[in-house]
C-alpha cells in the first residue's frame, strides 16, 4: 500500500522514519528478536517516548538507529530513513558523520559514559574536533558556553576537571552537553535519569527538553518510566518483547490506553492524588524472548486473554485519532 | 610529593642494606675464593699473603663491617681480578646492556601494542587467534634457543647479521655506544630480538586481556556514538585505559632484562653487565657480585618509582602520596 498517500500534504515530512525494523541477535541459544518489525515516525521538533519493561528491546531500537549494534546482533531488515537517507544501509565511514553530528545519544549511566582519563573539556571538544573545523580557541569557548547552558557552575574552571570530580547528576549534565554541542537534529536518550537520584531526575528531564526545543531538534526518550514520559512526550510508542503493542499521542495513550499492557504499566505508577492501598502490578514477568509464545506475546500475562490471543498474533490497528494498539480485545474508550 | 620522595629514598636505603646483608651471607657459604686467584703451584705462604691482600683473612662480620664503612664513604670495593673499583666496572659495561635492552623493549612495544590492541578489540578473528597462538609460542621458547636459531639462520646461513661481539663503538656523552654506526647497529639486532621475544609475548597477552575488558565499557560505546573513528576509539579511549597494568609489567620486565640479560649476552658474546656477572661468578670475584646485585636492587627501586609516577600521569584518579 502507498504509505505516502496516507500522510496529509500539510504535515511536514518526518525527520526520522523507522519502517519494519528487525534487529536480531544470532546466539547459540537461538535467535533473539530484540526488535521485531517496529515502525514509527519522529517529526521535526517532536518528543517521542519509547516505553516498555527492561528487556523489551527499547535500547536496541536506539542502538539500531545509531548503527551501534554489536555482533552477534545485526539489523536483519527494515529501513531507518533519517532526513531522506536510509541509515541502515550507510557504510561505517558515512555513518560516523551521522553519529554525534546529526544523531546523538545519551546513555543510562553517567558514571561510566565518560572516559575517566580525560578532562571533560577534552571530551566536549572531541565532539567539535570530530564534526566541525572550529579552531582550538573557539572550541574551548563553545565548550564553556555549552557547560553553562546545562547548568554547570564555573564552567571555565570545571572544563579542566576529570569526570570523577563531578557528582552523578553533574556528570549527566556533562553528557547532555557533549551530545548537544554539535547541534544534532535528533537526540536519543536511553534511560537518561534511571541511574540518578529521584530529586534530580525531573531537573535533568527539563534540561533535556529545553536543550532539544532550543535547538529545534527531536528527542527519542527511551524509558520504563511512564510518569516521566507523560510529562515530556508528544507521542508514545509502547514496546513489548521487541514489538510495538501501542502507539499514539501521549495524552491519548496515558489517559485512554487501548492495550492491556499499557494499562498494566499505568496502573503500576503511584498516584499521590488517589488513595490506593496497594499498587497493581502486571502478573508474571517478561517471557524468554528466544521462546516467545505463538500469538500475542503478552497473552500469558493478560487479564483479557482469550483463546485466539494464544494462537494469532494481533495486528497493529489504528483508530481515527491515530492511536494504534496490537490487541484482539482492545480496551474501548469509556466516555 | 616531597614526603613521597623521602619515603622512597628511605625505602631504597633499606632495600640496599638488606640486599647487601643477604649477598654477604650467601658469599660466606661459597668458600674461599683465594684459591681461584693464585697460581696452582702457589705455596701456603703465598696463599696466606694473597688472602691478606684481598682482605679475606678476617671474619665475615669484620669483612661486612669494613664493607659498610667503605660504602658510606662511596667506595664499593675493588674487583679481585681487574684491580679496578667494582662499581666502575659495572658502569663501564652498563651502556652495552642498556643498548640491547632498550632496543629489545622498543621492538616488543612496537609489535605488541598494535597486535594486542587488535586482538583485544576483535577477539575471535583469525588474526587475533594467530596472535594468541604466536604469543604462547613466544612465552614457551627459551631465550637461549631462540638466540642460537637466530645465529644459525641469520648469521651462519644468510650472513645478514654478525653472530657475536659488539662491533665498532663511538663515544656519545662519554659513553661507548654501538647504535650510532650501521655496523654497530647490525651487531645489536640479533641479541635485541632474542631478548624481546618473551617480553613481547607477555605484553601482547596483557594488552589483549586489558583491551577486551576496556572495550566493554560504556565510555567506549559513547565514544563510538560521538562518531569517533575506530582508531581514535581504540587508541585514545581504549589503550590509555589499558595502560596501568601494562606499565606495571613493563617496568618489572625492563628491570628484569637489564639485570638478567645474562644468557643472551653470553650467547652473543655481548660485553654487557650480564656477561660481567657470569664471568665474576666463575672467577669468584666477590666485590663485583656484591655491587652488581646491589645495583640491580637499586635499579628496581628506581623502576618502581618511575612506574608510580607514570600511574599518576596516566590516571588522574591516582595521587602520589
Amino acid at each position: 500500500m502507498n504509505e505516502a498517500a496516507r500522510i496529509p500534504v500539510a504535515q511536514p515530512a518526518p525527520l526520522l522514519s523507522v519502517r519494519n525494523l528487525r534487529t536480531w541477535f544470532h546466539t547459540f541459544g537461538g535467535v533473539v528478536k530484540a526488535v521485531d518489525g517496529v515502525s514509527f515516525d519522529v517529526a521535526p521538533g517532536e518528543i517521542l517516548g519509547l516505553v516498555g519493561e527492561s528487556g523489551g528491546g527499547k535500547s536496541m531500537v536506539g542502538f539500531s538507529i545509531m548503527g551501534l549494534i554489536d555482533p552477534p546482533g545485526r539489523i536483519e531488515a527494515g529501513e531507518i530513513v533519517f532526513e531522506g537517507e536510509d541509515l541502515a544501509r550507510l557504510d561505517e565511514a558515512r555513518m560516523r558523520r551521522v553519529r554525534g553530528k546529526r544523531v546523538a545519544m545519551i546513555f543510562q549511566d553517567p558514571m561510566t559514559a565518560l572516559n575517566p582519563l580525560y578532562t571533560i573539556g577534552n571530551q566536549l571538544e572531541e565532539m567539535l574536533k570530530l564534526h566541525t573545523d572550529l579552531p582550538s580557541a573557539r572550541r574551548r569557548e563553545r565548550a564553556i558556553e555549552m557547560l553553562r547552558e546545562v547548568g554547570i557552575p564555573q564552567p571555565e574552571s570545571r572544563l579542566d576537571n576529570y569526570p570523577h570530580q563531578f557528582s552523578g547528576g553533574m556528570r549527566q549534565r556533562v553528557v547532555i552537553a557533549i551530545s548537544m554541542i554539535a547541534r544534532p537534529r535528533l537526540l536519543i536518550a536511553d534511560e537518561p535519569t534511571t541511574a540518578l537520584d529521584v530529586t534530580i531526575q525531573a531537573q535533568l528531564l527539563r534540561l533535556m527538553k529545553h536543550q532539544v526545543t532550543q535547538n529545534a531538534a527531536s528527542l527519542i526518550l527511551i524509558t520504563h518510566d511512564l510518569a516521566a514520559v507523560s510529562q515530556m512526550a508528544d507521542r508514545i510508542v509502547v514496546l513489548y518483547c521487541g514489538r510495538i503493542v501501542e502507539k499514539g499521542r501521549a495524552a491519548d495513550v496515558i489517559e485512554r490506553p487501548r492495550h492491556h499492557y499499557t494499562r498494566g504499566l499505568l496502573d503500576s505508577i503511584p498516584h499521590h492524588d488517589k488513595a490506593q492501598a496497594r499498587l497493581r502490578q502486571i502478573p508474571g514477568s517478561v517471557p524468554d524472548i528466544r521462546k516467545l509464545p505463538p500469538g500475542c506475546a503478552f497473552a500469558p500475562r493478560c487479564p483479557a486473554a482469550q483463546d485466539i490471543c494464544r494462537r494469532v498474533e494481533p495486528e497493529l490497528v489504528e483508530t481515527a485519532t491515530g492511536q494504534a494498539a496490537a490487541c484482539h480485545f482492545p480496551i474501548e474508550a469509556i466516555r | 610529593m616531597f614526603g613521597y620522595l623521602i619515603k622512597r629514598l628511605i625505602q631504597m636505603i633499606v632495600v640496599l642494606w638488606v640486599v647487601s646483608v643477604l649477598v654477604f651471607a650467601m658469599m660466606s657459604f661459597t668458600g674461599d675464593p683465594t684459591y681461584m686467584m693464585v697460581p696452582l703451584d702457589a705455596t701456603e705462604e703465598q696463599i696466606a699473603q694473597a688472602r691478606r691482600l684481598l682482605g679475606l683473612d678476617e671474619s665475615h662480620l669484620v669483612q661486612y663491617w669494613r664493607f659498610l664503612l667503605n660504602v658510606l664513604q662511596g667506595d664499593f670495593g675493588r674487583s679481585f681480578v681487574f684491580r679496578q673499583p667494582a662499581l666502575q666496572l659495572i658502569l663501564e659495561r652498563l651502556p652495552a646492556t642498556l643498548e640491547i635492552v632498550f632496543l629489545a623493549m622498543v621492538i616488543a612495544l612496537v609489535v605488541a601494542i598494535p597486535l594486542g590492541v587488535y586482538a583485544g578489540a576483535n577477539p575471535g578473528r583469525p588474526l587475533s587467534r594467530a596472535v594468541m597462538a604466536g604469543s604462547l609460542v613466544g612465552i614457551s621458547l627459551p631465550g637461549f634457543w631462540v638466540g642460537m636459531v637466530l645465529i644459525f639462520v641469520f648469521a651462519v646461513r644468510f650472513q645478514f647479521f654478525p653472530s657475536s661481539g659488539r662491533g665498532p663503538t663511538t663515544e656519545l656523552f662519554g659513553l661507548r655506544v654501538s647504535f650510532t654506526s650501521w655496523e654497530g647497529f647490525r651487531h645489536l639486532i640479533l641479541p635485541a630480538i632474542t631478548l624481546s621475544i618473551g617480553t613481547l609475548a607477555i605484553l601482547m597477552r596483557i594488552i589483549r586481556a586489558e583491551m577486551m575488558e576496556v572495550m566493554k565499557q560504556d565510555y567506549i560505546k559513547f565514544a563510538r556514538a560521538k562518531g569517533a573513528a575506530q582508531k581514535g576509539v581504540l587508541f585514545k579511549h581504549g589503550l590509555k585505559n589499558a595502560l596501568i597494568p601494562l606499565v606495571t609489567v613493563f617496568g618489572l620486565m625492563l628491570g628484569d632484562l637489564i639485570a638478567f640479560a645474562t644468557l643472551t649476552e653470553t650467547i652473543f658474546a655481548w660485553p654487557g653487565i650480564g656477561k660481567l656477572l657470569v664471568d665474576s661468578i666463575y672467577r669468584g670475584d666477590r666485590p663485583v657480585i656484591v655491587v652488581y646485585l646491589m645495583f640491580v636492587a637499586f635499579m628496581f627501586v628506581v623502576v618502581n618509582f618511575v612506574v608510580d609516577v607514570l600511574y599518576a600521569l596516566i590516571d588522574p584518579r591516582i595521587k602520589i602520596k
